[in-house]
């Protein structure tokens, strides 16, 4: 299993801030489109989004990065902290 | 030294004048203590802001906020520091975010803080939700010209 977690307006816009899902994907990318069929939000939050910010396991991530049982891969926008 | 933190992520409120001196303690080669400390607005893209709530990744924030903290070190000759960012609700004229550094002489100091500064803005996972005097809640946009301001840094 990998554990995904969502932060900020993604959370709100797909209704859950983390989820544990069958470790079947081999990089981001290949989560992303699986995520993606789950209907519009998931498509314009993770597929579309130019601005998409990723990590796995606490470190910045891209789209072809690998990943593997027991990671944990997050999603969020741009931060805005300071 | 080493059971000094140097990363504080909290809800309470902090005090500069105690951190600056835990940040200066066991130091006598300091001449120069530069700070930082950011405080929250009335007032956010023409709208009145009531409240301004601060969320954040537990255990990605503390190892981002550590990344940057150690590059200022190896980029600036610097005695000590200390970042502490707030989390949860504050209002306007609250005090959010603090970044403190101590070197030998003072240009070194004003570089890091900067420079951390700079970077917690684009780097670290946190976001800031506003709430509105009507009770409308919005998520902030990251800015480009925190992108910028990151960028000037880049070697």
């Amino acid at each position: 299993m990998i554990n995904v977690l969502y932060f900020a307006s993604f959370r709100e816009m797909l209704g859950k801030a983390d989820e544990q899902i069958k470790a079947d994907h081999s990089t981001v990318g290949a989560l992303i489109e699986s995520l993606a069929t789950r209907g519009e939000n998931w498509q314009k939050a993770l597929l579309d989004n130019q601005n998409l910010q990723i990590a796995v396991n606490h470190d910045v991530a891209q789209r072809d990065t690998m990943i593997k049982a027991g990671d944990e891969i997050a999603f969020f926008p741009p931060v805005t902290g300071g | 030294m080493s059971d000094y933190p140097h990363i504080k992520i909290q809800q309470e409120d902090f005090d500069l004048t105690t951190e600056v001196a835990a940040l200066r303690a066991g130091h006598k080669d300091i001449g120069a203590v530069v700070s930082f400390v950011g405080t929250v607005r009335d007032i956010n893209e023409g709208d009145e802001v009531s409240i301004l709530e601060l969320e954040h990744y537990p255990g990605m924030t503390e190892k981002a906020l550590e990344k940057i903290r150690l590059e200022a070190h190896e980029r600036w000759a610097l005695e000590s520091s200390l970042i502490i960012h707030r989390i949860g609700k504050m209002y306007p004229t609250d005090q959010i975010v603090l970044v403190a550094v101590s070197s030998r002489h003072r240009e070194n100091a004003f570089y890091a803080s900067h420079f951390i500064m700079d970077y917690l803005k684009t780097n670290a996972p946190f976001w800031k939700k506003e709430t509105l005097p009507n009770g409308d809640e919005r998520w902030v946009d990251a800015r480009v010209t925190d992108k910028e301001a990151e960028n000037r840094w880049v070697k």
